[in-house]
C-alpha cells in the first residue's frame, strides 16, 4: 500500500474523509450493479446458449435440404428461382437499458403482410428440397433474429461487467486502503504535533518559573 | 428511440441463397478483403444484422471484433453449408471468460 503524497495537515484529513467516504459509497454501488448485471448476465446466457444450439441446427438441416436441392437441379435455375424475393424484411430497433448498457431490440416487418409468403417461384421448375429449405429457413428465422438480438446483448454485458468488475477492485484494493492509510498518517502526524507542543510548553513554563521564583 | 435497419446474409453462394427468399440481403462473398470491406460497408450504411457463415467469419476477424462493442450492427455467425464449425458457440464461451472470469458454461 502506498501513502498519497499529500501534506499532514487538517485540511487534507477532513478532504481525504470526504474522499473515503465517497469512494466506501462508489464501490458499494458498483459491486451491486456487478452482481445485478451478472445475474442478469448468466440467465441471457442460458437463453443464448440454448437459441444458438435450436438455430444452428435448424440451419443446419435447412442447409441439407438446400445441398440436394442443388443437386438434383441445375445451379442457374436455382440462383434464378431465388433471384427476385417476394419478400422483404426490415428490422424496427428500438433499445433496453438494462444497468445502463443500452442493448437493441428488433421486431421484424414484413413487405407483405404475410410472413409466410416467401415462395418466390413456381414450382415447375424447382425441386421440392427446395421448399424445404426455405420453409426450414422461414421457420428458424424468428429465432434468428431473438439470437442477433441476445447475442448483442451478451457481448455488451460481458464488456460491461469486465470494467465494473476492474473499478471495484481499484476501489476495494488501490483507492480505499490508500485513502485509510493516508488518514491514519496524517492523524498520527497530527497528534504527535500536539505532543511535541505540550512538551515544549511544559519546558518553557518550567523555565519561566526556574527564572522568576528559583524553584528547583 | 426506434429506427428501421436491414439484415444482411454473408457467406459463400449455396450457404446464403436460401435466406434470399426470406427478404434478407444476401452477399456472396468468399475472398477475406472483400468481406472485411463489406462488413464496414454494410455497418455504416444502416445494417442492423448481419448473419456471417463460420467460414466467412473466420476470414474477416479484425473487422467482426471491431463491432463487438458496438449497439449495432449485431454480427451473428450461422454454420455454413459444409457443417458446423463450432465457432458460434467459442463465442458464446469467450463472452462468458470475460463476463465471469473463468469458463462456466458447459
Amino acid at each position: 500500500m502506498a501513502r498519497l503524497n499529500v501534506n499532514p495537515t487538517r485540511m487534507e484529513l477532513s478532504s481525504l474523509k470526504k474522499k473515503l467516504a465517497s469512494a466506501q459509497r462508489g464501490h458499494k454501488l458498483l459491486k451491486d450493479k456487478r452482481d445485478e448485471l451478472m445475474r442478469q448476465f448468466m440467465n441471457l446466457i442460458k437463453e443464448n446458449k440454448q437459441l444458438r444450439s435450436e438455430v444452428e441446427a435448424g440451419i443446419t438441416e435447412a442447409n441439407r435440404y438446400m445441398a440436394v436441392a442443388g443437386s438434383v437441379m441445375q445451379r442457374e435455375t436455382l440462383e434464378t428461382a431465388l433471384m427476385l424475393p417476394k419478400q422483404e424484411v426490415e428490422l424496427e430497433v428500438s433499445e433496453k437499458n438494462v444497468m445502463s448498457v443500452y442493448i437493441p431490440v428488433f421486431s421484424p416487418k414484413y413487405r407483405t403482410g404475410d410472413a409466410d409468403d416467401i415462395y418466390s417461384y413456381g414450382t415447375a421448375f424447382t425441386s421440392v428440397d427446395l421448399d424445404g429449405a426455405i420453409l426450414a429457413l422461414s421457420e428458424i428465422f424468428p429465432k434468428m433474429i431473438r439470437l442477433a438480438e441476445i447475442e448483442k446483448a451478451c457481448q455488451l454485458m460481458a464488456d460491461e461487467i469486465e470494467k465494473t468488475r476492474r473499478r471495484v477492485n481499484a476501489l476495494e484494493h488501490i483507492m480505499i486502503p490508500d485513502y485509510q492509510e493516508t488518514i491514519k498518517y496524517i492523524t498520527m502526524k497530527l497528534s504527535e504535533n500536539e505532543r511535541s507542543t505540550t512538551t515544549s510548553l511544559m519546558k518553557v513554563k518550567d523555565m519561566v518559573l526556574n527564572q522568576s521564583h528559583n524553584f528547583t | 428511440m426506434s429506427e428501421m435497419c436491414k439484415t444482411a446474409v454473408i457467406g459463400d453462394s449455396a450457404s446464403v441463397s436460401g435466406f434470399a427468399a426470406l427478404g434478407l440481403s444476401v452477399f456472396r462473398e468468399t475472398e477475406a478483403e472483400k468481406i472485411s470491406k463489406l462488413i464496414h460497408r454494410l455497418a455504416a450504411n444502416g445494417f442492423g444484422v448481419i448473419y456471417i457463415t463460420e467460414p466467412a467469419a473466420a476470414l474477416a476477424d479484425e473487422a467482426i471484433k471491431k463491432y463487438r462493442s458496438r449497439k449495432l450492427p449485431a454480427i451473428v455467425l450461422i454454420p455454413a453449408i459444409d457443417g458446423n464449425t463450432g465457432e458460434g458457440m467459442r463465442g458464446l464461451h469467450k463472452a462468458v471468460e470475460k463476463a465471469v472470469g473463468s469458463d462456466i458454461l458447459n
